[in-house]
């Protein structure tokens, strides 16, 4: 490997566009050989397609102009066929979700060894034993045994680890990596970033790293190119732009965590009382198989007072999506729930319906929990023609307009259709949805998870100056400590379905006493690199 | 991440949509507002202009002046001196060799090339006898059929019965079928298997035994064309929303309407049904066409529509069977036939692909 400083990748003036929309507007950069090259910008900044185009990977009606070389050749320029010699072999890539980029029908073994097959001409057996071994390589433990497992009989993490052992089975010059960590929880994320430093270092591979956490990217990448809207705005080695950023948008990049909350501690009255709540899961058995159960939550139990913020967070599959809808008793659980004194387990549907108007959801998804066919103004007002259906439709209106001017939204987007509005304006209106009925208690699960950082501090300022304004309580369950932290005077720790810790938010963050809730906070501090 | 891309769908989305909305509103207007204006009545037979060619000209032509002339002369036993046309009157001067009876001339009136024919002058003791006789002009646009009966009023006609068939048989069927799997779906577990349970037993049934039992029961009746159908269509239908119901009541905002507490009629109209409205349209785009042919075959069998009344699955079959002799019977019916079948098609295309159909 020659490290005569000779460029292993040189972008000139790339640029992408779909019909009269151009999503990357003249991006150039170098990478040296072995060097970790970061790409850092907001969801819809063109980072991903930049990368794609590079290696026209894009659907065929996106124009890419530009130029592209890799050590000598012209990318842009050559057969699909000279082109794919260099995909795989010299350039691999890790996506974001590694459900999507493996094949469900195959195992990981047989994936891997294909494309040793493929593109090393390897012979069958010699591409079996070196598929363990790259598995070994990236982090899998048992390695024999795995190779011969499906895509779905491992765990996200686990998953992420095979997408990278595909991704270096050829020993590549270049290794793209888009947004590998985002899909995973903290605890795996930071393992995983970990392998990659490691491989990057023993296989002395160039990497590209997508990413919109800034903060991330530092700790792994040695120069950060900070997109914005198609275009670069700022370059440089990752020290000195993290040390200091000279755009407003970098700055806001890097300082795009949401602060601890200020505890303020009241006496109030019980709210919500939750006991031993279980929720089972049957799956259903074949004609040899017997029926299955699963405890998706495990003797939970849980109060909270009014006007104060219970913040549940766990790991994806603890359970905690469960929880709340049981709370909300959404899902068929057992236990007793109360609410302001009055018990929900006896309460069928109709006779719970007037007390569902002083409880509310918001759900993680912005983009699914708004039907795609109503308008804003109709989503907002639902909760009304279903409390208050005497109301007029003129009155449902202005009610409309008020909903979304309190949640810091212009009220002439209630003619809009949910998918002419952002993420982070969409989960205005879910909160404005569940806020028009001046609900009492208001559950957040995952609010702020399919939010860009800056798009989330908003919405969690806003969450705050609503439950001061309306003294509301709310549970907020999240797996991103950073957000617990900004909103919540409590923290319950969930995994497999129980409650490992639960205590005052600052006592839980400085000093956990459960090691799984140790472990939490330690990722999740790192990624914060502090 | 694949950041999506604005403004890929942008061009020339709404033409087909138009173009066979267009073509749609054309054959119903042509079909409501044409019989009226043809001039032939759909069931009226003209035995002189039996499957008589397409033509914007009116007819008679000089041939079929002739031909009609000597059949008549043929049956009333007439000579015909001489025969001179001045516009639309034919000058005939007959012979014979008794003295003619004027009453023979009636074979004009009854003809449908001749208007009733009037005498102008008796010679040799009324065995010479000169008439003037007016020629009845009529057009042809289609042709005519096997039994002389005028095509495009036929075609107009039989546009009338299958829109009216496919229209209304599929809303029943799309009606029942909505309804029906909506709820399947949404109630889900024991309802919903015994519901389904219920419309794999109708499946079994073989359509014409119970189109058979119908028309026994109540007997032979033109709405019943729409009921028997719409019966079975539904079937499809409510299996197509049901599948869609389980998928959209698993989506958040369904979750998110239930826990405003809204009920489930309320969830099921303003939530689920017009998120399947996609798959909805695009069966229904498939369904009136598959209609308007099964009506044809029921039809065929002799169960449907009867003559003189028509459709056009009953023109085109008729068509078909003339087909080496005359192909317009074919052309015409089929054409009609295809270009709405055609345009149904298309137009459940754009519909799905249209932006907020719930093809997502």
């Amino acid at each position: 490997m020659d490290a005569c400083g000779k460029p292993l990748l040189r972008v000139r003036d790339l640029r992408v566009s779909y019909g009269p929309a151009s999503v990357v507007k003249g991006v150039s950069f170098t990478l040296r050989h072995g060097e970790t090259a970061a790409i850092v910008g907001e969801s819809g900044s063109g980072k991903t397609q930049t990368v794609l185009a590079a290696l026209r990977l894009l659907p065929r009606h996106a124009v890419t102009t530009g130029s592209v070389i890799f050590e000598d050749t012209e990318l842009l320029a050559l057969s699909r066929r000279r082109l794919d010699a260099f995909l795989g072999r010299r350039i691999a890539m890790v996506f974001q979700e590694p459900m999507s980029s493996l094949d469900p029908l195959f195992t990981v073994g047989a994936q891997i060894g294909a494309i040793l097959r493929l593109k090393a001409s390897f012979s069958r057996r010699a591409a079996k034993a070196r598929a363990k071994e790259l598995l070994d390589l990236a982090g899998i433990a048992e390695p024999g045994r795995r190779a011969h497992a499906y895509p779905h009989e491992l765990s996200g993490g686990q998953r992420q680890r095979v997408a990278i052992a595909m991704a270096i089975a050829c020993n590549p010059d270049l290794l793209i990596a888009d947004e590998p960590t985002t899909a995973l929880d903290v605890t795996v994320a930071a393992r995983i970033l970990e392998l990659l430093a490691k491989l990057k270092q023993s296989f002395g591979m160039a990497m590209i790293f997508i990413s919109h956490d800034l903060g991330l990217v530092r700790r792994i990448a040695d120069s950060v190119h900070v997109m914005r809207e198609g275009e670069i705005v700022e370059a440089g080695s990752a020290a000195e732009v993290a040390r200091n950023p000279r755009q407003e948008y970098t700055r806001m990049l890097l300082a795009a965590m949401p602060r601890a909350r200020a505890h303020t501690r009241k006496d109030t009255l019980v709210l919500l009382r939750a006991r031993d709540i279980d929720v089972r899961f049957e799956l259903p058995g074949g004609l040899l198989s017997a029926a299955r159960e699963i405890k998706a939550v495990d003797g939970v139990s849980l109060c909270l007072n009014q006007g104060r913020t219970l913040g549940i967070v766990g790991e994806s599959g603890s359970g905690k999506s469960t929880l709340a809808r049981a709370l909300l008793k959404l899902v068929p659980a057992s236990g007793t729930v109360s609410f302001d004194g009055r018990d929900l387990t006896r309460l069928d549907r109709t006779t719970l319906r007037p007390l569902r108007r002083s409880m509310q959801l918001v759900f993680q998804d912005p983009y699914g929990s708004l039907s795609p066919l109503m308008r804003i103004g109709d989503i907002v007002t639902e909760g009304l023609r279903v409390h208050e259906p005497a109301i007029s439709r003129k009155e449902r209106r202005a009610r409309a307009a008020l909903a979304l001017e309190e949640v810091l939204l212009d009220p002439s987007l209630r003619h809009r259709f949910p998918q002419e509005l952002s993420g982070g304006q969409r989960q205005r209106v879910a909160i404005a949805r569940a806020m028009i009925l001046k609900p009492r208690l208001v559950v957040l699960d995952e609010p702020t998870s399919a939010l860009d950082r800056a798009v989330q501090i908003g919405i969690l300022a806003l969450l705050e100056q609503l439950q001061e304004a309306h003294d509301l309580s709310y549970v907020i369950i999240s797996h991103d400590l950073a957000v617990i932290r900004a909103l919540a005077d409590e923290i319950a720790v969930m995994k497999d379905g129980r409650i490992v810790e639960h205590g005052a938010a600052q006592e839980i963050i400085e000093c956990p006493r459960a090691p799984y809730t140790r472990t939490l906070i330690e990722a999740a501090l790192q990624m914060e690199n502090k | 991440m694949i950041e999506r891309a604005p403004g890929v769908h942008l061009s020339a989305r709404n033409w087909p949509m138009r173009a066979s909305l267009a073509i749609l509103g054309l054959i119903a207007l042509l079909c409501l507002i044409g019989p009226l204006v043809s001039g032939h009545p759909y069931d009226q037979v003209y035995r002189d202009y039996v499957l008589v060619r397409p033509s914007p000209f009116a007819h008679p032509d000089a041939r079929e002046t002739h031909e009609a002339l000597e059949g008549i002369a043929r049956r009333t036993r007439l000579r015909i001196e001489a025969s001179r046309q001045e516009g639309e009157v034919l000058h005939l001067a007959f012979s014979a060799d008794r003295r003619i009876d004027p009453r023979a001339l009636r074979a004009f009136e009854r003809s449908d090339v001749f208007g009733p024919a009037r005498i102008a002058g008796t010679e040799d003791e009324g065995r010479r006898l000169s008439t003037d006789v007016p020629l009845k002009r009529r057009v042809f646009l289609f042709g005519t059929d096997a039994n002389g009966r005028d095509l495009f009023t036929r075609t107009l006609i039989a546009g009338r019965i299958s829109l009216a068939v496919g229209l209304l048989a599929s809303f029943v069927a799309l009606t029942i079928g909505v309804a029906y799997g909506a709820v399947a779906g949404y109630a889900g577990g024991r309802a919903d298997a015994l519901m389904m349970r219920i419309v794999e037993i109708v499946y079994a049934l073989p359509f014409i035994f119970f189109v058979i039992v119908l028309v026994m029961v109540f007997g032979r009746h033109f709405v019943l064309i729409f009921v028997t159908i719409g019966a079975v269509e539904w079937l499809d239908m409510a299996r197509i929303v049901r599948g869609q119901t389980l998928s959209i009541k698993q989506r958040d905002f369904v979750a998110a309407a239930e826990a405003l507490g809204a009920s489930a009629p309320a969830i099921l109209w303003r939530h689920i049904i017009p998120n399947a409205s996609g798959p909805i349209a695009a069966y229904l785009a498939v369904l009136v066409p598959r209609v308007i042919l099964l009506e044809s075959f029921v039809s065929f069998l002799g169960l449907g529509v009867q003559e003189p009344l028509t459709s056009w699955g009953v023109l085109v079959a008729d068509g078909a069977r003339n087909i080496q002799g005359s192909v317009h019977l074919l052309i015409f019916p089929a054409l009609f036939l295809g270009a709405t079948l055609g345009a149904l098609q298309s137009l459940g295309n754009a519909w799905q692909s249209s932006p907020g159909a719930g093809s997502r």
